[in-house]
This record gives C-alpha cells, structure tokens and sequence, in this order.
C-alpha cells in the first residue's frame, strides 16, 4: 500500500489539528461536540464524493445514518450481538440496500434524482418512527457500550481518538478514489455525461458504486453515534438531517474533500453557537444559511482559494 | 360503491385538491425559473395562520381571507427578490439549500409572530356533515374542492387567453426567446412567485378548518406538494393536479386498506414506484439530448 | 472478398413525425477512411448517434466485426473496440487535459474499487503507465505543449485534438470523427488532415462526418453521401464526384472545381 496521496500535505494538517485540538477542549460538552463535528465530518466525505465529485445528489442521506445506529443499536440491545458482529452485519446490510435501491434510483436525473432520494430518507424515518417494538419509536432506546474483546470502549476521550482516527481514515480513501480510474469515471460522468458513456464508463454502475461508498461511509457514522452516545433517536434519520448535511457538503464547497470536513466542522458549531438566541435561533440559523449560498455559491473553501489567488496576482 | 370506499375516495379528494394547489405553485415557480421551492410549503402555513390571526384580532373571514393571501403573495414576492434573484446561476443542489434556508426562516419567523400551538380555523359554512353515496363528507370539503376546481380553470384561462399568463408559459419554454419578444422576464420572475404563494395560502385557507394549523403544517405538505409535482411530470401544470389528486386519493385508499400508521410513507413509496417506470413522471416532458 | 469490418443494413431513425435517417445502408472495409457527407440537415450526425449506440435505431440493424451490435449501449460499443469525438465538444472541463486523455483508456486500466479506495501497488503502477501513455496520445495528436494544462484552458482548436487524443486511449478499431475541422483555419484544418493520414496507416479504420470538400477529397478512400436522410451514393472520391444525383443535391460544379 503506497501512503502517500496527492493530497499528503492536507491530510498531515488533519491530523496535526486532531493530535493538538484536545489542548483546547476544556470540558466534556467541547469533546462532545469534536466528536459530534468528525462523525458529520465522515458522512460529509462521503456525500461530497456523491454530490461534489460525481455531480449527483442525495436529500435522504440521514437515511443511511438512521440505519447504520439503530442497526447496532437494535442487534446489540435487542438481540445480544457484540457489538463488531452488529457493525459488520449493519454495514453490510446497508450496503446491500444501497446497491438495491440505487441502480434504479440512480437512472434518474436531476430534481426527480432529488425526488427519490428524498422519498427513500423519509421512507426510512417514518419506518424507523412506526416500528416502535423494535426501534422505541418517537421516544428512541439505548445503546450498550462498545466492547472490542470484552475491552469497553467508552467515554469522551477514548472515542475522540477513535473518531478521529476514523476521519483520517475516511479523508484519506476518499483522496485515493479521486485520483484513481475510478475516481476519474466519477469526474468525467459530472463533466459530460455522454462522453464518459463513449470512453467505456458505465454511468449506472460508477454511480451506484459511489452511492454505495457514500452510503457506508453514512452507515459506519451513525454505528459510531450509536455506540458512543449509548443512546439514539430518530432524530437523526429525518430529512432536516440530510438537509444539514447536504449544507455541509456545499458549504464547504463541492468536490472538496477538506471542504467537507470545514463544511461539517462549521455548521456544526454553529447552531451550538446559536442556541444562546433561544427563539431567534431558527430564524438566524436560516438566514445564514440562504446568505452563504447567495454570497459564496461555490463554497467557503473554493471560494477562499479563489480569493487567495486573486489577491496572489496582484 | 361500498361506503367505506366512497369515504376514502371523498377525504382523498379532498385532500389530493390541496396537494394540487400546493403541487401547481412548484410547477409554476419551475416553469419560470428552473427552481424548486422548498418554501412552498410555508405560504400554505402563513395562508392559514395569518387568517386565524386576522380573524382572532376581530376582522371577519371575508376580508380576512383576502389580506391573509395578499400577505403570503407579498413574501412570495420577497423571497424571489432577496433569495432567488442574487443567486441566478447557481447549481441546482445550491438553490435548493437557500430556499430550504428560506422555509426555515420563515418557520423560525412563524413562531415569533405568532406561536407554537396549533390553531383552528372556523368553517366557512358551518360543520355539519353532508350524506353523499352513503358517505359523509364536511361542507368544508366541498369548499375544498369547489375554489380548487375554480382556481384550475381560471388558470388553464389565464394562461391560454391572456397576454401576461401566455408571456409566462414563453418564458417557461425559453426565457431568451421570450425576452426578445419583448417579454419582461423579472417581471415573469417576480410574478410566478407571488402567483405561488398566493395559491399556497389559499391551500392553507380552505384546509386549516379541517385539519387545524400550526407553525410547521408547511413541511409535510410542501414535501407532497413537490411529490406531486413530480409524479405528475415537472413543469406540467396539469401533471400537477393530476398527480395531486392521484397523491390524496392513494393515500387515503392506502391508509383505509393497508396501513394507517404508514400513511405518510405512502406517498413517498407512490413516488419511488412510478419514478422508476416513468422517470419524467406521468405527464412529463421527455427529451433526447442533441450532441 | 473481405468482409466488411462494418455493416449498416436499412438503418431508420425517427424523432416523432421526423424521419431524420431513412434506410440507410452501407459496407465499410477495416483499415481505411471513409467519410459521410452531405448539405446540413442530411442526417450525418444522427447516423453516427446511431452507430455509436447514442441513439437506438427505429429500424435496421449494425454489425461489426460480425456481430450484431445494434442498439446497445455507447459503453459496450467502446468495449467492442468502436470510439468516437462529437460535433459540439464533449470535454470534461472539470479536469486536466491529461486527465481528459486518461479517461480515454478506462476500459484498459486493472485497478477497482478497492484498489482505489485502498491505494494499492496495483493501482500506482497502473497510474504511471496510464499518465505515461496518455502524454504520448498527446503529443501524437500535436497536443505536446498542452501536457500540464487544464482543460477550461485551452483554445478551440486544442480540445478538437484533445478529443480525438481521448478517443484513442482504448486503442479503438473503430475511429468516428464527427466534423474534426469544424470551426478550425486553414492551418489547424491541415493538421487535421496530417492526423487523420497517420491515424489510417496505424491501422485504425476512420469515419469521418465533414463539410470541408477539400478534406474530404483528399483523404477519403470511401465516401457515403446522405440527403434528407437518405444515401445518395457511395463510392471512391472520384465516382462521388461525377455522380448527376450528388452534384444536383450537394456539390455545384463551381465547388467541383475546386477539388
């Protein structure tokens, strides 16, 4: 296996930012929120690869994320697997659903795309909701601890370093698919969709193959939420979810892997932020999000390198 | 006809003609703009809780009605100045987040105006069920579907025989085109917005005395509004209706026969199934690309 | 008698009422270049939509290579070895010049999934010989001074070679060039012309879709001639030039002259 990508220098400033960041995390409730950033960080990774990369989109993406928890979550409380077996199996599964129910889903274009993707996330929410004998409906169920070899995996600053640990791992797959045949099949579908058909790709499989990495990358955060917060609810699996964070995703600027994880990193922080304006809280949180995406369209990240640049000609 | 199902068919007319309403402002605000407005949802939310508002305060339905609809047509208004209009151009994924961006701060506006409870509106002329093949129905209902109906043939008029509703369906099917012609393409713009919004207010009037209103009764509704849409063929005004339609009387007949806890999930299950057979919808148009 | 690489039998298509290509058929031999021509609207570009599995045929069937291949998708025509370069320029703007070309050779590289995801050996090697071979399609095509550019950057007549260069990456048999000469000047038209003289001694067949007269005559071993969707007639430079039915329709005797 060759370390090295071509993005070497980003992903050695993430994981500088991962090593020293507990330095300035002074309580439990800031480790809880780093930990809250690298999960969103990882699904954010894995929509922007989706959206940003391969020019598709996704608004159920909490779907997967729903799965992923209450998969672990209801295989380890509900039927006594360890905890490993559940992740495997709830992995697995979802990435069985996601080629399923991609190749058709992945035939359409644009706002029916939209469309169906919205349908399959709500579909998966109001399940998760009804079948309340399993899942605890409305009101969620508790998670056991993780346990590795009879090893409990718990608490804020042990599952800092696994997540983080897991974010660098997902930054750095993502970073070897971009640039790699496949990642390139990706690309050039979002480029132009025929020429890539006549050069060999075959559009349905490159994007069913992205959607079911994306849908991993969702599934294998929301096992780890699971797990760590000992508690889930469907909160989480609803379409506001995927909404946050297809707005993380474009936020911080599509077909960037590190604008993602900044993406995540800063609409996570923010509506923490904001819960000092109480009642105003949505109204700003919702202007906010309308005037970065009249004012900076293409993302910060892209934006701030074009800016970088302009300002490097001068 | 058994009673049961003339029941089920009656609510889901009623209910489908709402889902028309709001489905016919997507597709309007589509054919100017190429935009899906996920704030659509929130007119029908500002339509029936500025009436219940306007009422409470001492002004009768008949004015409040009209000031209520004005109201969520001047939003419309500015939501298509002060969001839409600064990002033309922007990609599909980045207008859809600013007018989800909208909807929430029109939610988050919602609950500082007025509140969180639910409200009810009084209906329009009393509530004393009505027999109908041996089925019961409100005569708010047939409120419901009588100003529906009206509304659909006055727009099928409007935009057949009058200057301006002609100058949006040029402008729908090619706004450079149209601007040539002399046709002021913002004005277009900035009208099928407050078209939009006027006909989700009135969705949000007629069925706030059946099915109470609140500051989130958008979101739902905004979402099979665009299902609907949808189903009925993007940018197909008469897609529109008929997939409302279709939407309420399937999900009605859905959680009659198989499931009532479902019920919302079949609309969605609805979507999924006719996409993948017919991925323009039912009425949609379908091109093939010239390389 | 060989047989011919391609066979076109009484190939239609119709969009609604408009009957674009009307019973078309044709023979085209391996190794050589023909070319289809005929006055806008004639149906060339639809017929190579057709061959190139971008349009299904409303009738008729294509064989290449002995194999019925009509209808299928336009990536399992790249599998059979068939490439192709567009009209209106189907570059991927969003990636390097180089990158361009590398796609070209997709169905040639080794590494999946999870090579990529995992970078393995397998993959490293496989992206040295894919840049290696992809800068030598480049400077083939002329396109030597491009190799570190970005797509978005390049002039008209560069992303013409550059497609072409594309195209080549899968070490295709069958070459489909759709008006390569399009837009360009007299200079650029030239090298055209020298490209496509090199592209026919390696081997591979041409198909070239062209208005210039000039190009055409002078490069083409076989010419198809279409009108209003039909063919007019087919044959060397020399019998297309002197057949009544082609000068009427297309060629007059002042443009004859010129070639």
């Amino acid at each position: 296996m060759d370390w090295r990508t071509p993005r070497t220098g980003g992903l050695a400033l993430l994981a500088a930012v991962i090593l020293v960041l507990p330095l300035a995390l002074i309580n439990n409730y800031w480790y809880e929120v780093a930990i809250l950033v690298g999960i969103n960080a990882i699904v954010c990774v894995g929509l922007n690869l989706l959206i940003g990369y391969a020019g598709q989109i996704s608004l159920g993406h909490a779907g997967f994320f729903g799965l992923g928890a209450y998969g672990s979550a209801i295989l380890t409380a509900r039927y006594g697997w360890p905890p490993v077996a559940a992740l495997a199996a709830t992995t697995a599964g979802v990435a069985v659903l996601a080629l399923v129910v991609g190749r058709p889903i992945l035939k359409l274009k644009g706002h029916y795309l939209a469309m169906a993707t919205l349908g399959m996330g709500i579909i998966i929410s109001i399940v998760v909701v009804t079948e309340d004998g399993l899942t605890g409906g409305p009101d969620g169920m508790s998670v056991p601890a993780f346990t590795l070899f009879g090893l409990g995996l718990a608490g804020e600053r042990a599952w800092y370093w696994v997540v983080g640990a897991a974010l660098l791992g997902a930054v750095w797959m993502a970073l070897n698919l971009i640039e790699s045949p496949a990642g390139r099949a990706l690309r050039a579908l979002h480029g132009s969709e025929v020429g890539a058909q006549v050069s060999g790709i075959d559009a349905t499989r490159a994007k069913v193959g992205i959607f079911v990495i994306s849908a991993v990358f969702a599934s294998l955060a929301g096992s780890m939420t699971a797990h760590y917060s000992g508690f889930i609810t469907p909160g989480k699996v609803g379409f506001f979810h995927s909404i946050e964070l297809v707005t993380m995703v474009v936020f911080g600027g599509m077909a960037s892997t590190f604008g993602a994880v900044i993406g995540a990193a800063t609409l996570t922080l923010l509506p923490q932020l904001l819960t000092v304006l109480k009642e105003y809280e949505m109204v700003v949180f919702g202007a906010v999000m309308v005037a970065t995406m009249v004012f900076l369209p293409r993302g910060f990240l892209p934006s701030l390198v074009l800016e970088l640049k302009k300002k490097k000609q001068k | 006809m058994s009673a049961q199902l003339a029941q089920y068919l009656l609510s889901g007319l009623t209910v489908g003609a709402i889902y028309a309403l709001v489905a016919l402002g997507f597709a309007i605000i589509y054919n100017a703009s190429h935009v899906i407005n996920f704030a659509q949802g929130e007119f029908v939310m500002i339509g029936g809780m500025a009436t219940v508002a306007l009422a409470n305060a001492g002004l009768p339905l008949l004015l409040a009605v009209p000031v209520a609809v004005l109201a969520a047509a001047a939003v419309g208004l500015a939501l298509e100045k002060f969001a839409v209009e600064p990002a033309r151009g922007a990609s599909v994924v980045t207008l859809i987040i600013i007018t989800i961006g909208a909807s929430i701060l029109l939610r988050g506006l919602a609950t500082l105006v007025w509140d969180k409870n639910l409200h009810a509106l009084k209906p329009f002329s009393g509530d004393k069920p009505i027999e109908l093949a041996g089925a019961t129905i409100l005569p708010q209902s047939l409120w419901v579907l009588g100003v529906t109906l009206a509304i659909v043939l006055l727009l099928g008029w409007f935009f057949s025989r009058t200057l301006i509703g002609k100058a949006m369906l040029a402008t729908s099917h090619n706004p450079l085109a149209a601007q040539l012609c002399g046709v002021n393409v913002r004005f277009v713009l900035l009208l099928s917005f407050g078209l939009s919004a006027a006909l989700g207010a009135i969705a949000g009037i007629l069925i706030a005395p059946i099915t109470l209103t609140s500051w989130d009764v958008g979101v739902m509704l905004g979402l099979k509004g665009f299902a609907a849409a949808i189903l009925g063929g993007l940018g197909s005004g008469a897609g529109a209706v008929l997939g409302g339609l279709l939407l309420g009387i399937a999900e009605s007949l859905g959680a009659g026969y198989l499931s009532s806890a479902y019920k919302d999930a079949i609309a969605f299950v609805i979507i999924l199934a006719v996409l993948f057979f017919l991925p323009s919808g039912l009425l949609g148009k379908k091109s093939a690309e010239r390389v | 008698m060989i047989a011919p690489q391609l066979r076109v039998t009484a190939v239609s298509k119709a969009f609604g009422g408009v009957l674009a290509v009307d019973q078309v058929s044709f023979d085209l031999e391996a190794g050589k270049v023909n070319s289809i021509i005929g006055p806008n609207g004639a149906g060339k570009t639809t017929l190579l939509n057709l061959l190139t599995g971008v349009y299904a045929p409303s009738a008729g069937n294509v064989v290449f290579e002995g194999a019925d291949v009509t209808g299928l998708a336009p990536h399992l025509l790249a599998a059979r070895g068939m490439a192709r370069t567009f009209q209106n320029l189907q570059i991927f703007f969003n990636m390097s010049a180089l990158e361009n070309v590398m796609v070209g050779r997709h169905l040639r590289e080794r590494a999946g999934w999870f090579a990529a995801l995992l970078r393995s050996r397998r993959l490293t090697a496989g992206e040295r010989e894919s840049r290696d071979e992809a800068a030598e399609l480049m400077r083939f095509v002329g396109l030597g001074d491009y190799l570190g550019a970005e797509a978005d950057a390049m002039p008209y007549g560069a992303l013409k070679r550059l497609e072409i260069a594309r195209a080549l990456g899968g070490r295709p048999k069958l070459l489909l060039l759709d008006e390569p000469a399009a837009g360009l000047n007299q200079t650029e038209t030239q090298a055209i012309n020298a490209l496509i003289v090199r592209l026919a001694d390696s081997g591979v067949t041409v198909v070239l879709v062209e208005h210039n007269m000039r190009l055409v005559m002078g490069v083409s071993d076989h010419i198809v001639v279409l009108d209003y969707g039909r063919k007019l007639c087919e044959g060397t430079a020399e019998r297309v030039r002197n057949d009544p039915k082609v000068i009427e329709a297309y060629l007059g005797s002042a443009e004859l002259a010129q070639c």
